[in-house]
């Protein structure tokens, strides 16, 4: 893999840039790997691109049915931070976040990350006892959060309506200031080139379709392009989760659903950190082609449909004008969705199943982008080990039964009130 | 938007409903704990069709069990349902 640099720029230009090179192989799979990751998005990616660079795996295929960031993660609104309240939710994303502030470096390829501020607003009084708590528990972590005045939120955003008549009244906010956007397709790219590079198959057009058991263990996997045998497999298809654990004939905590969103034609910077509601659920922030991306609550339903419902898209349009009326002016250019895997305490699942050989990861919901470089890391630690990694351990799939859920919202088994 | 058909109302706008939960995880009262924490927690969730519970909440109000399929949104069957349908 030839390393990317202002200088081979330079010196691609003076030869007319005819030396790009496909950035990762399109091998033919072979008949057995150590370890079959399923499904090519981002944490897919990621997982493959750790087993390979940190516990020195070389047989590793990663299998996906479509083209690799062709999911969720090609489909998401980007926003990353680390601004939980419960622990091991805080934790795990905060250990995520630290990678993303060198994870251009670290894969040689701009992942455009852009930590411009992550802000909550508070609508309420009790908007703001929510808030503060939440600061407060990720500061005894220490992890930076602070909570705004109204007038320190107007500096910020002088496009929203601060009016005290505003449809959404807002009284304050807590931001997260190393948190922001990077560029979604050039996670999956860059991880990809970084696991190629390291030896790992990356093998697209290629959908699981069944499992190769002996006995109570996984031997193999079923696919569109034959049988491939393997020492271990980790499922990491997101929305899929259900349909792909039921090949295993697995029931998970997890019911499928649509989130849907949107962006505007491109307009000079207008808003400049990413604003999120979650008295609302509508968030907000400027992609750095200028287009305003914006989002809201998933389609309430099962799907997996992959295209939403009008329905929902006008809410969170509502929400979005009422908080930014400026926003108005600008016509919405694309609106599309991706299938969300909505656990039912609303955390992931990570860790072993039931079957032996067989790993998860899965049940990101709505908020699984931020995680991608932790999800990765210790999935990665998971598959080559066989264990839990301190950080995915309090997720594991068997917390459901053991009354251990992470209910950050708290509420309850109910996917569609989340 | 689907159009949902009311068992009482008759075709009506998806907006006028609200989705429960499925028909196979409704809890027994006397369902020993296993069942109720399998019927709590998972879901079949599968690719295709599946029997879903969904109320008319701005509409008449009953609950109706819709069969649907999830990736192509057809109806194929929509009954109304008493609290003796329930178990
Ligand atoms: C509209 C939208 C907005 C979002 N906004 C945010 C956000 O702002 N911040 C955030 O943190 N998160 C956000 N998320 C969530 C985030 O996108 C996901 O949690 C995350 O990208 C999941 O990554 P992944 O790699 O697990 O899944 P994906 O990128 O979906 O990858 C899974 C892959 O598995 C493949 N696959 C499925 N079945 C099979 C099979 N049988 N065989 C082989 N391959 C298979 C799929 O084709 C897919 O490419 C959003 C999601 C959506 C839909
Ligand atoms: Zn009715």
């Amino acid at each position: 893999m030839s390393r990317y640099s202002a200088f081979s720029l330079l010196r691609g230009a003076l030869t007319g840039h005819r030396h790009w090179q496909p950035a990762w192989r399109d091998p033919e799979p072979k008949s057995h790997y150590d370890i079959i990751i399923i499904g090519g998005g981002g944490h897919g990616l990621a997982t493959a691109y750790y087993l390979a660079k940190v516990h020195g795996l070389k047989n590793i295929a990663v299998l996906e049915k479509g083209w690799i960031g062709g999911g969720n993660t090609g489909r998401n609104t980007t926003i990353v931070r680390s601004n939980y309240r419960l622990e091991p939710l805080h934790n795990l994303f905060e250990f995520g976040l630290k990678l993303w502030h060198g994870l251009s470096d670290e894969l040689n390829y701009n992942v455009m990350f852009s930590p411009r501020g992550a802000m909550f607003l508070g609508h309420s009084d009790a908007d703001m006892v929510k808030l503060a708590e939440r600061g407060d528990a990720m500061r005894c972590d220490g992890i930076d959060a602070d909570l705004l005045t109204r007038d320190q939120v107007a500096k910020i955003e002088p496009l929203l309506d601060m009016s005290r008549d505003a449809r959404f009244p807002i009284q304050g906010g807590l931001i997260q200031r190393r948190g922001g956007t990077a560029r979604h397709d050039a996670v999956a790219w860059g991880y990809a080139r970084g696991a190629d590079s390291l030896g790992v198959d990356i093998i697209q057009k290629c959908e699981v379709t069944g499992f190769v058991r002996d006995g109570d263990f996984v031997v193999g996997v079923e696919t569109t392009r034959g049988r491939i045998g393997a020492g271990r497999v980790g499922i990491c298809v997101a929305g899929n989760s259900g349909h792909v654990a039921g090949l295993a004939g697995l029931k998970l905590p997890i019911e499928s659903q649509t989130l849907q969103a949107m962006v505007t034609e491109g307009v000079k910077p207008m808003i400049n950190s990413v604003i999120m509601s979650q008295s609302l659920h509508c968030y907000i922030s400027q992609s750095d082609k200028g287009g305003v991306v914006f989002g809201g609550d998933p389609d309430n339903w099962p799907s997996y449909a992959q295209r939403g419902n009008p329905m929902v898209m006008e809410g969170a349009v509502a929400q979005g004008l009422a908080l930014v009326p400026a926003l108005s002016r600008l016509r919405m250019v694309r609106t599309w969705s991706g299938v969300t895997d909505m656990s039912f305490d609303g955390a992931p699942i990570i860790g072993e199943t039931p079957v032996r050989n067989l790993f998860l990861n899965g049940g990101w919901c709505y908020g699984g982008f931020k995680a991608t470089p932790a999800s990765g890391y210790t999935y990665a630690h998971t598959l080559a080990t066989g264990k839990p990694h301190a950080l995915n351990a309090p997720f594991a799939l068997d917390r459901f039964e053991r009354g251990a859920t992470i209910d950050e919202t708290g509420s309850g088994p109910m996917p569609n009130s989340r | 938007m689907m159009r949902i058909p009311c068992p009482h109302c008759g075709p009506r706008a998806q907006s006028e409903f609200i989705y429960e939960r499925t028909l196979d995880s409704v809890v027994p009262l006397n369902a020993p704990s296993q069942e109720a924490m399998a019927k709590l927690f998972t879901r079949n969730n599968p690719r295709g069709v599946d029997d879903e519970i969904w109320r008319h909440t701005y509409g008449c109000r009953a609950w109706m069990v819709l069969t649907r399929h999830r990736v192509t949104n057809e109806i194929s069957g929509c009954r109304a349902i008493g609290p003796e349908a329930l178990p």
